[in-house]
């Protein structure tokens, strides 16, 4: 990827807008277990994060793939994992299929104003019974007449609590399996549309993560993004978007845990020298660093990969896999090395520690990457 | 309405710094940046320029090695254009050579309102913006904490140590700016894209007509005889509080007569 001014003003300008808009209220949101979205998008909208890659049409940016790298490295920079997570979910993962696949008047409807950041969005899949396998979702949707009717739940939703609209995955036909399934917009303030809990978790704390139920709640069928029946097909293609953020972010957010326990190491003192004046200490970071080096390029040649309108499913899903690894491993070892502070709720490297859990199991678990990989490079018998 | 904004472009002041051994000015090789006190003044200028019609944010800059870095960022805020001066001559300049300068090519903007920092973060002079009114025959304001243009005049909140003054003064002025005057805007992704066609006017002290020997090391009235270490600073005091806290440092402070 080639660094261009334009990169970096843009790096610099996200870097102050998360400096004085966010990072001040991190500590009041990870209490809070959520934050205020509707205050903050609006912010997000202004400097056009929130529909870099999207049209024009739709108040988005045109902007090229690298641009995303740019602000997934800045957002794996916050001091928290959870506001990032909301931010990307709204950037990456709740509406690319809206904006590759949906009328103009959906877009028009939903996608603008969650450009405009006036809007939040959530991306509605996982079902108490099904997560890993999509196909087992169970939520309904029935035609009747113009309109979808829609039964079921959706849980650990992100956003959940404060979504304006959701971009649901439902079964809309009896075909089973990855048949008969589409992806619909519906909006939360429709009758029947309940929050029924919010969920405590490990980490991610200030991004609030809720259970949905949905009890006859009637949905125009022009709510449906693309075509009626390709609803998996769609998700699997939004995926992507979702998984290259996430490295993207893990990219940031390993930077700067190697960068800040490299200053805490040149300082803090054991044996009468600097605990980094140990040999272990420093090939182990050194490692580190390195991996996280490949990591980056890795991820750069995705990015340029999108831009050239390659197939990326490899790269998006190695990617995907090696960096949730590795940022736990950076978060373990950081921790580590840190002693007894690293342990502390008040340091960040116990938030970091209890927030890079998760993404070893979102966006689709370790396990799940393999199993494409396995099916990719001939693994797994056909 | 034309309003000019001086901004300053600096060393990241998050980066380590240094002064040169022999003469004891900051090194400016490297990149720059827009000092952060002038965003205000852009932020200022983008503002009062939105509400008349026609009006135009021009920048002034005089910076080394044709350095545009901090003026792309206030262009991405969204000014119209820039006018840069920079000029090898130009190197050792004192606050009064800068301000000849800056006041020359002012001019050339023909502005209604000449808004700048009441100092910049690397040299913290503070005298640059009056006496560049001075030398354009502008009358000046500083410590602005707000600025309104209604007709020909320019009304200002004047901060001062006990709050502040209203002030009034016709146009076309001088107006040095507070950091709480407003608040910047980020330059989005938009504003970046556009800023990269925007005009620069790079310009050398001949195209302005200056003398050479007014300007830079030559001309400077002012130099750095000597530069110390800082004095580190003490302790401190330790109040642990045992119940008396509050009057344990009510009485410190009227001790050292603050209160
Ligand atoms: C904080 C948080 C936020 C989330 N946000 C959202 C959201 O906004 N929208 C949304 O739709 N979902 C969301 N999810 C759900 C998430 O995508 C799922 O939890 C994830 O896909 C795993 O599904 P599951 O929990 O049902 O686990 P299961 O499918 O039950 O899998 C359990 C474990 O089994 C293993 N496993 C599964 N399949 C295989 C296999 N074939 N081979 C080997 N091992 C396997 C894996 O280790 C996996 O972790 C969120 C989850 C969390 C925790």
């Amino acid at each position: 990827m080639i660094e261009t001014d334009e990169h970096r003003l843009f790096r610099s300008s996200l870097r102050e807008l998360f400096e004085r808009e966010i990072q001040p209220h991190v500590d009041e949101w990870e209490r809070a277990g959520t934050f205020p979205a509707h205050e903050l998008f609006p912010k997000l909208g202004a400097v056009g994060l929130l529909g870099l890659e999207y049209g024009e049409a739709y108040g988005g940016m045109g902007a090229d793939h690298s641009f995303t790298v740019v602000a997934g490295e800045e957002l794996g920079k916050i001091d928290c994992g959870g506001v990032p997570m909301a931010i990307a979910v709204q950037m990456a993962m709740a509406t690319p299929a809206l904006h590759r696949y949906g009328s103009e008047d959906l877009k028009a409807r939903y996608l603008a104003p969650a450009i405009r950041g006036e809007m939040v969005a959530s991306i509605a899949v996982t079902e108490a019974d099904a997560g890993s396998d999509v196909a087992g979702i169970r939520t309904r949707a029935v035609r009747d007449g113009d309109e979808w009717v829609i039964n079921g739940s959706k849980l650990y939703i992100t956003n959940g609590t404060q979504a304006d609209w959701l971009c649901l995955l439902a079964r809309t036909g009896d075909g089973g399996g990855h048949r008969d399934m589409s992806l619909i917009v519906v909006p939360t303030s429709l009758p029947g549309v309940e929050v029924s809990r919010k969920l405590e978790k490990l980490g991610m704390w200030s991004s609030d993560t809720a259970e949905l139920s949905f009890t006859d709640v009637r949905v125009p069928v022009a709510n449906t993004i693309g075509e009626i029946g390709r609803g998996f097909q769609q998700q699997m293609v939004q995926f992507q978007a979702e998984r290259l953020i996430t490295v993207y972010r893990h990219i940031g957010s390993i930077e700067q845990a190697i960068d800040r326990t490299r200053e805490y190491l040149s300082e803090r003192r054991a044996f009468g020298k600097p605990l980094l004046a140990n040999q272990h200490i420093q090939f182990t970071m050194a490692e580190l660093s390195a991996r996280h080096d490949m990591l980056r390029h890795y991820a750069y040649a995705a990015a340029a990969g999108v831009d050239r309108g390659e197939d990326v499913t490899r790269f998006a899903t190695i990617g995907k896999l090696i960096g949730a690894r590795l940022q736990r491993e950076v978060a373990d070892t950081c921790l580590q090395f840190h002693g007894g502070i690293g342990y502390m709720a008040e340091h960040w490297t116990s938030r970091f520690y209890r927030d890079t859990r998760l993404d070893s199991i979102g966006a689709g678990a370790d396990e799940i990457m393999l199993r494409i990989l396995a099916r990719m490079d001939r693994f797994s018998p056909t | 309405m034309n309003v000019v904004v001086c901004v300053k472009q600096i060393p990241d002041p998050a980066a380590p710094s240094s002064l040169d051994p022999t003469t004891h000015n900051l090194v400016r090789t490297g990149k720059l940046i827009l000092d952060d006190s002038d965003s205000y003044g852009v932020e200022m200028a983008l503002q009062l320029a939105g509400q008349v019609e026609g009006s135009e944010v021009t920048l002034v800059s005089m910076a080394p090695g044709g350095e545009v870095s901090g003026l792309r960022t206030a262009l991405a805020m969204g000014a119209a254009k820039a006018i840069l001066v920079s000029d090898d001559a130009l190197a050792g300049s004192d606050a009064l050579g800068t301000a000849k300068v800056l006041a020359a090519a002012i001019r050339r903007a023909q502005p209604d309102l000449v808004l700048a920092a009441t100092e910049s973060t690397d040299g913290y002079t503070g005298t640059l913006p009056v006496q560049v009114a001075e030398l354009l025959g502008m009358p000046s304001v500083t410590f602005a904490k707000s600025v309104a243009v209604e007709g020909s005049k320019v009304v200002v909140e004047r901060q001062t140590e006990a709050g502040y003054d209203e002030v009034e003064c016709p146009l076309p002025a001088v107006v040095t700016v507070t950091a709480g005057v407003v608040e910047p805007r980020y330059p989005s992704f938009k504003g970046i894209m556009a800023a990269k066609s925007k005009p620069v006017d790079t310009l050398t002290i001949s195209d302005l007509g200056i003398d050479p020997s007014e300007v830079g090391a030559t001309g400077a009235r002012q130099g750095i005889v000597q530069v110390a270490e800082a004095e580190a600073r003490s302790a401190g005091e330790k109040v642990v509080d045992e119940g008396d806290g509050a009057q344990r440092i009510v009485a410190f402070l009227e001790q050292i007569k603050v209160i």
